[in-house]
């Protein structure tokens, strides 16, 4: 078990290292694009959690 | 004689070109037909209940919104080869990549088991327990992809996607009025006003017309059946196709409903086939048959956008094409997913209606990101080259794109919070 939870990790990694650079040219559309999706879901996520935190309580 | 040869010279033609689509045919129709899952039945019918043919107009603009989407995971498989996810992956890094991987499973594990929620319902009708269904549903989808290649298993997709049109005699049978149709349903209307309930029931449609497990499949279906560039005008015919026939099947539902059950309450579709069975009980059996037939189409296509899009990030093989022995892990990933999803079904007193609403609010979070991703892509000269979106292309892409992402974080926000547009 330990010895595959080791694998999983040293496979993410290495899935890490070789998507570590986004091979998409980052002109300043694709910067103001990406900016804008991590806001809108940085909102969404709060609306959920929030959402959440009403049913529980 | 001259026109003789002329006739056969075209007849030779059109044939060529008709067998060359019938090779070519799946991922758009499959995809497309898929759509209209056992949630997006449950939309249709609860439309025409409530506003009768009244909003027909509005699904016919469905067509081009989901076609110009789903057309530009074709291009994006057949030049790149690669699937969604590793597109993701590959073009912005690992953190979206995640992301969108993560969320893409969680999403398709839920919208699995709202499948097999209306699989089960649907076969209830009939007096079928719901344990025998799961049963029966794991096995025939796991004999129908252990026992062939990709290209069987198209085949029998497109077969399911045939019986999805049996709602078509069905909405025949209950002699609908043509021209209550043509005068309600064509022209644009919006039934007692433009009001918080009529808005909620619009973006309903539209959540369930594009949904972010399509992306994710259609293009790694495309890469799987081994489409290349000079098959892409095909690929968009049969997205073309595959998006007309899904809004034609969704017209004669809300016929149907609208027909037999105009001013009914309908909180899903297996309600809708017992209203239906004690007015017509063929039509009611259509109903049932039809649902049924949704979810299991649903869940062949969503089982395997996950196993896809995992094994093209972890290195495994992924291929319908490969054997169990070849490509253990894509399998694994595709029962896993399959058989946990039945089981929740399963469980007495599990919260299926909270799950139901809960897919629609996650699969925001992830529609909108997977839109915006495929655009960017789409725009990525060094790679798409000749391939690549045109200006006219961006305009429409982009609008309907934004018109998606606003509509459907609406629809989110509204099932979150209900009082909100009332």
């Amino acid at each position: 078990m330990a010895f595959r939870t080791l694998r999983l990790i040293r496979k993410i990694q290495e899935i890490n290292k070789r998507y570590s650079t986004p091979h998409i040219e980052m002109s300043r559309a694709i910067r103001i694009s990406l900016m804008a999706l991590r806001i809108y879901l940085v909102l969404l996520v709060t609306l959920i959690v929030y959402k959440f935190a009403l049913i529980l309580s | 004689m001259n026109l003789f040869s002329r006739f056969y010279y075209k007849f030779r033609k059109y044939w060529k070109a008709i067998r060359l689509y019938l090779v070519i045919a799946g991922p758009g129709l499959v995809v497309m037909v898929a759509d209209n899952d056992a949630g997006g039945i449950t939309t249709y019918a609860a439309t025409g209940a409530k506003y009768g043919y009244n909003l027909i107009w509005f699904l016919l603009i469905l067509i081009p919104v989901a076609y110009y989407v789903q057309e530009m995971t074709v291009r994006l498989g057949a030049v790149t080869k690669r699937g969604h996810a590793e597109a993701i992956f590959d073009g912005f890094g690992a953190f979206w990549g995640w992301f969108s991987l993560i969320d893409l499973m969680i999403v398709d594990w839920l919208t699995l088991v709202t499948e097999f929620i209306g699989m089960t319902a649907a076969l209830l009708i009939f007096g079928v327990p719901a344990w025998v269904t799961v049963v029966a549903v794991v096995a025939l989808m796991g004999t129908i992809v252990l026992h062939g290649r990709y290209w069987t298993w198209e085949k029998i997709a497109l077969l399911f996607c045939a019986l999805n049109l049996i709602y078509i005699p069905g909405a025949f049978m209950v002699h609908p009025s043509v021209p209550d149709i043509l005068k309600k349903g064509l022209v644009p209307n919006f039934p007692g006003g433009f009001n918080g309930e009529l808005f909620f029931f619009l973006m309903a449609n539209i959540g369930t017309t594009i949904a972010p497990w399509m992306l994710f499949f259609q293009q790694s279906a495309v890469v799987d059946k081994g489409m290349l560039e000079k098959d892409i005008p095909w690929g968009k015919f049969d997205t073309l196709l595959g998006s007309t026939v899904t809004v034609v099947v969704a017209i004669f539902i809300v016929v149907l409903t609208g027909t037999v059950l105009k001013g009914v309450d309908i909180d899903s579709a297996s309600q809708a086939a017992e209203q239906l069975l004690k007015t017509n009980h063929y039509v009611g059996t259509f109903m049932a048959i039809g649902l049924f037939d949704a979810g299991l189409l649903g869940a062949i296509c969503i089982s395997l956008a996950s196993s896809w899009a995992f094994g093209e990030i972890f290195g495994w093989a992924h291929s319908l094409n490969r054997n169990i022995k070849e490509a253990p892990w894509f399998y694994a990933c595709y029962f896993f997913t399959l058989i946990t999803a039945g089981l929740v079904v399963l469980i007495p007193g599990a919260p299926l209606v909270l799950i139901t609403l809960f897919v629609q609010v996650i699969a925001v979070t992830l529609l909108p990101a997977a839109l915006v991703f495929l655009i960017l892509l789409l725009n990525d000269k060094k790679r798409m080259g000749e391939y690549c979106n045109s200006p006219g292309e961006n305009l429409i892409g982009g609008f309907i794109v934004v018109s998606i992402v606003i509509l459907s974080t609406l629809y989110g926000v509204s099932v979150m919070f209900p009082s909100l547009f009332q």
